[in-house]
């Protein structure tokens, strides 16, 4: 077998695992790897404007396309950059593989110029990562890389190579399949489980599913709507499980938690069987733990053990690939043999109580005259796009209500740093995004203080000519922190008012794209058409209301029935 | 409750970072930590002791397991085990005292493994309760120092008719 340079074997894998696209940042550690890649002319790569945009951007590719997200980094500052973006990804379970360049073997520990431990820096934010140290171990490490980000619950995993590693020789032996004994992940779940799931299911009189993000990652959106729709069960999803329910539907109760809506978190606490499907009872879910569901059994299916049982007791535990599970459930039903009649029966006195729920306080929120309501232009910016837009969102007040008003039907349409609330991810997750779907609007829904922490990137999005649309939904403030202030700190709003916002309309000619603004709600609609046509890059400006709140709203640390209201 | 956990992990470098920091990222506590090479070279074993309910104690263990370099995890103080600590005590042995050293040392089964004009270091080897009830007979006497090993663990052999 002829000999590889180090290097040479990380484009080789790149191709072998159909990576056609990655993010990065070059430096003197990486500039090897770069000049192979250069060479070698076939992997398309973005040049990003900071490594925090590289990371979120392969993670945005990733959330889009279900593919790997690949980022590049040099070492010490470059790598230390990628950070923020790495956690962001472990939190959402993003997969990502991030390379960075590291000083020579030789110098490691000697606090060598632009050296960093990233290895350690980063152990607790990764699901695995690798320091090589012989050139010979490479294409297992690589193999390895891609095979543990994507498989199991994925995450991100970093590779760090030192300069002589990625200029050493070694034989290219680029294994096909992989087993590792100390990795095995349960995909198949266990039939006695699954059994005794259905035998609750069968007996519940008012079940709700709640699904998470676990249904899009296995893109099991249509099993789960099979499933609902055979057994007539309402679904609450969390942010990072909407769109993989959709959101028009009629058993769709939309979000939960603690600005979810007041129907599905009245469904919760009054549920008799709570069916969790890839979800992991996050605080900002269950609200004061010990007041969470008290009425209901739970069942709870997750392909990571250590999402079960760890906030709340579990009464039936599944673990295995939620696609797999709702087929073996959905078969358990066929064998159950029970008339779509009878579920209707069973549950119609539960799905009328939902209804009232819905009628009672659906989503809303006030009209004022000449004042631009941040969520009457979701709505719009929902009907102008006919639901069918990517969405990516900056972190606060314009996160929430992009999760309220704009109903995903689809999964992989809404991507949000949910775990980790990353201001500044949505728009390089938009760039991400929009590499891997050309052809698709994708829009960055932001705030005026978010969009400022990768507003940079802008440059990176008109140098890739891509046409991605940023909504920035300006309130002057740091909206979602202002917020709490208001309802819990007196309103004393200790720093969290801008008093200097760009002009983001020239902003945005500044960097040769186009800007609109509207500051009146008869603009809004003009602003939102302009801009979603307008060729290539645009930032559409809404002077919104500056103090809208979102609601409904759990304050935290609360029982989840104790919602205020608009 | 206690509980005495026996890990195998991938003799990797770096695993062991990956499971203190598991435990300090997410404040679970260690009692104490044995870590030495097994027959086969390329894994480690760890012999770990925490404290925790059920459900801190189950948490633990799943975490640990879903680490990639860890090999196997078993809760060995769920069934029936075996436990030993080794201690290596320095006292002071004053011409007035050896002989209770000498007598508390036989008693216990310790070994004197080094004397000097004024101390007796001695190795103490067993359960955690024996290595207590040596401490505190020798304290009274003026321990100068104390090295311990923490536990280490092995499950009985399952008994068979
Ligand atoms: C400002 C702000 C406000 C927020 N408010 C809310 C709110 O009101 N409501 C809300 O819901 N969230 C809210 N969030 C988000 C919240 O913090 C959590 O990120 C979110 O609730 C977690 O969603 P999830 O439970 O679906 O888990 P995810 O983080 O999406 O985790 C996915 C789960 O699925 C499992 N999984 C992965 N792959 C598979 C597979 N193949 N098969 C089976 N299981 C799999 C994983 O092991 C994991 O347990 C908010 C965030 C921010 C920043
Ligand atoms: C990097 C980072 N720093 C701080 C926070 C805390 N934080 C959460 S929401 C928020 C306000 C965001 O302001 P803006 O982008 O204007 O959005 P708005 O809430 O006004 O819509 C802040 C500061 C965060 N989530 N991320
Ligand atoms: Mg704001």
């Amino acid at each position: 077998m002829a000999k590889m340079t180090g290097k040479q074997m990380v484009v080789e894998a790149l191709k072998r695992e159909s990576v056609d696209v990655i993010f990065g940042f070059p430096g003197g550690a990486i500039i090897d790897f770069y000049d192979t890649l250069e060479k070698d002319g076939t992997i398309k790569h973005v040049l990003v404007r900071h490594e925090q945009g590289a990371a979120h951007a392969a993670d945005g590719y990733a959330r889009a396309s279900g593919k790997v997200g690949v980022c590049v980094a040099t070492s010490g500052p470059g790598a230390t950059n990628t950070v923020t973006g790495i956690a962001t990804a472990s939190l959402d379970s993003v997969p990502i593989v991030v390379f960075t360049g590291q000083v020579p073997t030789a110098l490691i520990g000697n606090d060598a110029f632009q050296e960093v431990d990233i290895v350690g820096i980063t152990r607790p934010c990764t699901k695995h990562n690798y320091l090589v140290k012989d050139v010979k171990d490479l294409p297992q490490v690589l193999k390895e890389a891609f095979y543990i980000a994507r498989s199991g619950r994925p995450g991100p995993v970093l590779v760090d190579l030192p300069k002589d590693v990625q200029n050493g020789k070694a034989e290219f032996d680029y294994p096909q399949e992989i087993k590792l004994r100390s990795y095995n992940p349960v995909i198949e779940p266990h039939g006695k489980q699954v059994e005794r799931a259905y035998r609750l299911i069968e007996k519940a009189k008012r079940p709700v599913i709640y699904a998470g993000g676990g249904i899009i990652i296995s893109n099991a959106h249509k099993e789960l709507r099979a499933l609902a729709k055979a057994m007539h069960i309402p679904v609450t999803m969390t942010l990072m499980g909407l769109g993989g329910f959709p959101g028009t539907h009629e058993l769709s109760l939309g979000m939960l938690g603690m600005h979810g809506t007041y129907c599905a978190n009245m469904a919760m606490a009054n549920s008799d069987l709570i069916i969790a499907i890839g979800a992991r009872f996050d605080d900002r879910v269950t609200g004061k733990i010990e007041a969470f569901a008290p009425l209901a059994k739970i069942i709870h299916l997750d392909i990571d053990p250590t999402s079960i049982q760890k906030n709340v007791k579990v009464d039936v535990p599944i673990v295995g690939d939620c696609k797999r599970v709702l087929k073996k459930l959905l078969d358990a039903a066929k064998d159950g043999g029970r008339p779509a009649e009878a579920w209707m029966d069973q549950h119609q006195a539960w799905l009328q109580q939902l209804d009232a729920w819905k009628k009672r306080h659906p989503l809303t929120y006030k009209e004022e005259p000449g004042v631009i309501k941040p969520q009457n232009v979701i709505e719009k910016l929902y009907e102008m796009t006919k639901g069918r837009a990517i969405i990516t969102t900056e972190v606060g007040q314009n996160q929430m209500w992009t999760a309220q008003f704009y109903k995903f039907d689809e999964p992989r349409t809404l991507l949000t740093s949910g775990g980790l609330g990353t201001m500044g991810y949505g728009f390089p997750a938009a760039i991400g995004a929009q590499m891997a779907f050309p052809d698709k609007l994708v829009v960055d829904v932001a705030g005026d203080g978010s969009i400022q922490m990768n507003i940079q990137e802008m440059a990176t999005a008109m140098e890739q000519r891509l046409p991605v649309k940023i909504v920035i939904l300006n309130n002057q403030f740091l909206g979602m922190v202002r917020q709490w202030q208001e309802l819990f700190y007196d309103r004393r709003y200790a720093a969290t008012e801008f008093e200097m916002t760009p002009d983001f309309v020239k902003l945005a000619e500044a960097y040769g794209a186009k800007g609109f603004r509207a500051t009146k709600p008869e603009e809004v609609d003009g602003v939102l058409s302009k801009g979603l046509e307008a060729e290539g890059l645009a930032i559409m400006e809404f002077a919104i209301a500056r103090e809208e709140g979102v609601f409904p709203m759990v304050p935290a640390g609360k029982a989840t029935t104790e919602m205020l209201l608009v | 409750m206690k509980h005495t956990l026996s890990v195998l992990v991938e003799n990797t470098p770096g695993a062991l970072s990956r499971i203190t920091g598991l435990f300090s990222g997410r404040a679970f506590n260690i009692e104490s930590l044995n870590v030495a090479a097994t027959l086969d070279p390329s894994l480690s074993h760890l012999t770990l002791v925490t404290r925790g309910d059920e459900f801190i104690i189950e948490q633990i263990i799943k975490q640990l397991r879903r680490l990639v370099d860890v090999f196997k995890v078993v809760d060995v103080s769920e069934g029936e085990f075996v436990e030993r600590e080794m201690s290596l005590i320095k006292v002071r042995a004053e011409e007035q005292s050896r002989a209770e050293i000498l007598r508390i040392c036989d008693i216990f089964r310790c070994k004197v493994v080094d004397v000097s004009p004024k101390s007796y270091t001695l190795e103490v080897t067993g359960p955690e309760s024996k290595l207590k009830a040596v401490i505190e007979l020798l304290r009274p006497i003026g321990i100068k120092e104390i090295i311990r090993t923490g536990t280490i663990a092995i499950m009985r052999e399952k008994k068979t008719m």
